[in-house]
């Protein structure tokens, strides 16, 4: 069982996609498979995908967000990360 | 795994590669289930050689699809069954295969336990012996139950444990659900349709109104039981199940058959809805460019179901069901929860009903000197 203390998504910290996630691009955005706990989830925009692909490159889950998104979409793309965190999608670290 | 209407509309027009798709490795069988959806039980000649199938497997991995539904027939024999399904992991795409469980012992749990990515199926038609069997064959419960005590004592981890639903295994709901949390292993509930050798067992088999409004009920309090989105014709009773809820035939599923055919979904293997083969011009081409795919891609009418308020629900139900007791595919789902479907049954009914194109059901009787 995951505690759910360790599922709550900070933003200040750096996020990665997870190395068990296999990313596949579709025209509404994309679809993630995670080999580990067989889940699929679907990324509802390309913008959305850009911002998985380039998290490691960030400091933090702010920073990429600031760098890729505009400050009116900022807590909209938090809650869409903390989402792909939940489920194990992105990794912290 | 949900998905809101504006995602499911955009599933409906076709995706760049299936979600989820099954091969059937091979028409061979060594049980003969009366309600087998591909008619299985004699190997083709034709089947892929190994060489083509690990080539297909390529194809699939550049395609990223993500993993694959391995059935048959009983793929396990297979002689290079291990070869594929490892060479299958080795390219990072996941395995999850069907499998009667005659063919697992101690050494074969063990090697299936030391691999990754691997999912696996054991089916049963009842949750004894006697209900089972009288679907599956003699001593068939038996194995099954063999090949999960060899799955647990090799510390596989958690498996699935899939039944059909039928008119009697429905009423074992909870009898499965406990068997299964006996081994740590998921339930499985797929929806009996009336393919293959199915079309000659569906009228007695298939659930009743109220079984099936049971079964929905039961399922909504229990999201973690797996239904391949199977029974999504019940989501038309109120909150959807989880899953798609849309048919996928030809938009995020296929099948690729032992010789390479390609049609729409496992449930309908008749040349109607035969897309392709892979062997002309390899699987994504037919995937992206096959006149029946694209026809199925195109937003369907919902016919017969138009003046219905749970059109959206259930999107007018199975092709598979309709297509196989003589309905049109713009008829209501002969299953449909409002009894629709009955009415259309009771009055089309008399038309000649598709039988399955390819049929490797084992001859029941040889002729003297024919061997």
């Amino acid at each position: 069982m995951i505690d759910a203390s360790q599922c709550a998504f900070d933003a200040r910290e750096p996020w990665h996609l997870s190395p068990l996630v296999s990313l596949r691009d579709e025209e509404f955005g994309a679809m993630a498979y995670h080999h580990g706990n067989r889940r699929l989830v679907f990324l509802k925009s390309r913008k959305l995908v850009d911002v998985v692909r380039e998290l490691h490159e960030h400091e933090s889950a702010d920073a990429a967000i600031d760098a890729l998104v505009g400050d009116d979409d900022h807590a909209q793309y938090i809650a869409a990360l903390a989402s792909l965190a939940k489920s194990e999608v992105l990794c912290v670290g | 795994m949900s998905a809101n209407s504006s995602l499911r509309n955009r599933f409906e027009r076709g995706l760049s590669a299936p979600i989820c798709l099954t091969w059937e490795l091979t028409y061979a069988c060594n049980l003969a289930c009366t309600h087998c959806l591909s008619s299985s039980g004699r190997r083709d000649p034709r089947e892929l050689s190994t060489s083509e199938a690990k080539a297909l497997v390529d194809e699939i991995a550049a395609m990223q699809i993500f993993y694959i539904n391995i059935g048959g027939g009983e793929p396990m024999i297979r002689s290079d069954f291990f070869e594929l399904i490892e060479h299958a992991v080795s390219r990072h795409v996941g395995v999850k295969f069907s499998t009667n469980g005659t063919r697992i012992d101690a050494v074969a749990a063990r090697r299936l336990s030391s691999m990754d990515y691997l999912d696996i199926q054991i089916s049963i038609d009842g949750a004894d012996a006697a209900t089972s069997d009288k679907i599956r064959g003699v001593g068939s419960y038996a194995s099954a139950r063999r090949a999960m005590d060899h799955l647990r004592d090799a510390n596989f981890g958690q498996f699935k444990i899939s039944v059909v639903m039928t008119r009697e295994s429905i009423e074992q709901l909870d009898e499965f659900e406990a068997l299964a949390t006996s081994y740590g292993a998921e339930l499985r509930l797929m929806r009996l349709r009336p393919s293959g050798r199915g079309v000659d067992v569906w009228d007695e088999l298939h659930p009743t109104q109220q079984q099936n409004r049971d079964l929905y009920h039961w399922l909504l309090e229990r999201p973690n039981v797996l239904t391949g989105d199977s029974f999504f014709h019940l989501s038309a009773l109120g909150a959807p199940l989880e899953g798609l809820n849309l048919c996928g035939a030809g938009r995020v599923v296929c099948l690729i058959d032992p010789v390479g055919d390609v049609y729409a979904c496992p449930f309908v293997i008749h040349d109607e809805f035969l897309a392709g083969n892979v062997r002309d011009a390899g699987f994504q081409n037919v995937w992206s460019n096959s006149s029946l795919f694209k026809s199925l891609r195109e937003p369907g009418s919902p016919g017969a179901c138009v003046s219905c308020g749970s059109y959206d629900a259930c999107r007018g139900g199975c092709m598979a069901a309709k297509f196989f007791t003589g309905l049109s595919l713009d008829d209501p789902d002969p299953e449909c929860v409002f009894g629709h479907g009955e009415e259309a049954l009771a009055t089309k009914r008399l038309q000649i009903i598709p039988k399955p194109s390819p049929d490797h059901s084992r001859r029941t009787s040889v002729s003297i000197g024919a061997r």
